[in-house]
């Protein structure tokens, strides 16, 4: 399956009989504007670093323009030698200018196609469409850029394709499959004041980094000496300093205004990403499987056909989980924006979940009559001890240290194991929250006591199982299940050993009956 | 399945030899090391050589057969099952039919000795490839006609 995209040498084309097309002319305007921004920073280096000159500005200004004319005459010429073409059976890219480079990728392994448009593509009416093989290290085939009606053309030819190539091989299938194009279904979508509510609990402090960044990018161009630490502690304590000049009262004021302000920052910047990322989310049922669409300025169009889905995840977040609402998320070996699974509800109550879930053949509960288990008693105990050991040896050390060279009370490296003693505190007590569950088609796990994560992976769809046991797991009798999960990863600590092998029996008679190779029907 | 070692088959023998050749060119430099510095006079004889050597026995002639003895593999009806390790024993089963395709593979010194290993790849991300070394190159061919002879004909 990594191996999708292999290269194919030129001669090889006899089958095809499209034209080979070439990307839009507009692209150029889109990555010549790209290029610009590339050109930024060398600018604003060169203009910062000789601002006493008078030349300054006009160097700053010739650096952009040499920068945007190269990149203008590279990409015309790259576009110029770059075709691609929609074949019978694959689609072929051609490319390079010196070394030429063509790239065929079957239909059958294209798992999904995409559509994004950026800023700039989406006011020039671009967009960018990938062709995604689950092939590892971003090696995935893209186009930039296609005008919205090519993408959209490619995307419905490309499906159409690979349908008569697995209807083709598949002869035995009967054909009552719903093949006439059935109208999209919405199936899930959020609202402005469902992006509202789910802005506010997206709390991020991101913009005080990035605030913190520009401050120092600027301090190592204009030798602002913003971050200076004499200088804050001058400020702050030195002779008439500044707090110590206030009253107690406006101390405590302005220590809570200060909190205010970052509590009030956080929830902004936590909104807005949420506005740009997940503005008109809209989840729909299609007939190739789920599409989903959403995005402010940058629009994404994602398809996920349902039989690619290998599991599903449930999180949340321990305040949001107050209020019912939880994300859910699929994991594939296509990758989405750079993360391995693919967010389709965000921001839902268990009641708009499920049924999705249910869509892509999976529960978000166990079966009637399945129970949760636990993991081993032995593992908790363990755990918790092997805290404090580790801590308890730390503490030793550092009250040696401290005892030898005199800086402070030895007593000082008590805090140290007091901090073991509260890990281990912490696993007893958090193993009440840790289970799995098998039932007749799907294996969950569920962790944790705040916000609870809960996985669950189809039984057919897992790749292999493991059992492994540390030196410590084979004489207390519990084991770790390692699952094999295409694009994530599945295991459980700590299991007793005798339920470990049951669930590990159970899970491979599953996967047994079906080859891999039906699992795409 | 239970988990007695019993029902494994074991590795050819000869994988014993080659893993101990291999910890033996591993335990070389450090032997000739320890010689040098008792050589060289700077304590007193025995200070470097006696635990090196010793180290070095242990790993040469006692690791490699318990290594050897925990090994094991089975191949069932429709699963291969790969037993390893001493302290952190893993037990990993695959099914044929989440097989994507097999390797088999043959070093100098394997080659020397007859044996082979045997990789089998699915599409997990844990356990992406799996490997069973010491095999006696043929059964490693054999194991590999009939795992692919499962998968075409479940594909079929």
């Amino acid at each position: 399956m990594t191996e999708a995209a292999e290269n194919i040498s030129l001669d090889d084309t006899a089958v095809s009989v499209a034209e080979p097309l070439r990307t839009h002319p507009m692209s150029l305007a889109v990555k010549a504007a790209n290029s610009l921004q590339n050109a930024l920073f060398p600018m604003a280096a060169v203009f910062f670093s000789q601002r006493d000159e008078p030349w300054a500005i006009y160097a700053a200004l010739g650096i952009g323009l040499l920068v945007a004319l190269m990149s203008a005459g590279f990409g015309y010429v790259a576009w110029r030698r770059l075709t691609y073409t929609v074949g019978e059976e694959d689609i072929r890219v051609e490319s390079g200018v010196l070394s030429r480079a063509a790239r065929s990728v079957p239909f059958e392994r294209i798992q999904d196609v995409s559509l994004e448009q950026s800023l700039i593509p989406r006011l020039l009416g671009l967009v960018s469409v990938k062709f995604e093989t689950g092939a590892g290290g971003g090696e995935d085939l893209a186009l930039k850029f296609l005008s919205e009606n090519e993408g959209e053309r490619l995307r419905e030819v490309i499906k159409a394709r690979k349908d008569g190539v697995t209807h083709v091989s598949s002869p035995g299938e009967d054909s009552n499959e719903p093949v006439e194009a059935a109208p999209a279904e919405v199936i899930f979508a959020m609202g402005e004041k469902r992006l509202l509510i789910f802005g506010l609990f997206e709390f991020s402090l991101a913009v005080f980094a990035v605030i913190a960044g520009l401050f120092q990018y600027a301090e190592t161009f204009a030798t602002i000496e913003f971050l200076d630490p004499d200088r804050f502690t001058d400020w702050l304590t030195g002779t008439g300093g500044f707090l110590s000049g206030l009253g107690l009262v406006t101390q405590i004021a302005s220590f809570l205004a200060g909190l205010l302000v970052f509590f009030v920052v956080g929830s902004i910047t936590g909104l807005v990403r949420v506005l740009l990322r997940d503005w008109d989310f809209v989840l729909e049922r299609t007939e190739q499987g789920f599409r989903r669409r959403r995005g402010m300025f940058t629009k994404t169009d994602v398809v996920m056909p349902i039989h690619r889905v290998q599991a599903i995840k449930v999180v949340t977040g321990f305040i949001r989980r107050r209020f019912g609402w939880h994300g859910l998320k699929f994991v594939s070996l296509a990758q989405d924006s750079g993360s391995a699974s693919h967010d389709v509800a965000p921001f839902a109550q268990m009641a708009e979940i499920a049924p999705i879930a249910e869509i892509a053949g999976f529960a978000v509960d166990p079966e009637q009559g399945v129970e949760w288990q636990r993991g081993s008693r032995n593992y908790r105990i363990d755990s918790a001890i092997i805290s404090i050991i580790l801590l308890g040896l730390i503490a030793c050390g550092v009250g040696t240290g401290l005892y030898f060279s005199g800086v402070a009370n030895p007593l000082y490296a008590g805090l140290i194991l007091s901090i073991g003693i509260l890990l281990a505190m912490r696993e007893m007590f958090l193993w009440r929250y840790d289970f799995n569950a098998i039932d007749g088609r799907h294996f969950f796990v569920k962790r944790g006591w705040l916000a609870p994560k809960l996985d669950v992976a189809s039984r057919v769809k897992l790749q292999s199982v493991e059992i492994a046991r540390g030196p410590l797991a084979q004489r207390r009798g519990y084991a770790t299940l390692k699952l094999g999960l295409a694009g994530g990863n599945l295991d459980f600590e700590g299991l007793p050993v005798e339920r470990a092998r049951e669930l590990r029996e159970a899970i491979l008679a599953s996967i047994a009956r079906t080859d891999f190779s039906e699992l795409s029907r | 399945m239970d988990d007695t070692d019993t029902e494994l088959t074991p590795l050819h023998p000869n994988h014993v030899k080659v893993t101990r050749i291999v910890a033996a060119l591993f335990a070389l430099p450090f032997v000739i090391g320890s010689i040098v510095l008792e050589v060289v006079d700077v304590l007193p004889f025995g200070v470097f050589v006696v635990p090196v050597f010793l180290l070095a026995a242990f790993l040469v002639i006692r690791v490699p057969l318990r290594r050897y003895h925990a090994r094991g593999y089975d191949m069932g009806e429709d699963r291969l099952r790969v037993v390893r390790g001493i302290l952190f024993r893993s037990d990993t089963v695959v099914p044929f039919g989440r097989i994507q395709h097999i390797d088999v593979n043959q070093g100098p010194l394997q080659r020397a000795y007859g044996i082979a290993t045997l990789t089998v790849h699915t599409a997990g991300t844990h356990n992406a490839s799996v490997h069973l070394p010491g095999l006696e190159n043929s059964l490693a061919m054999d194991m590999r006609e009939e795992i692919r002879a499962h998968i075409k004909r479940e594909t079929l």
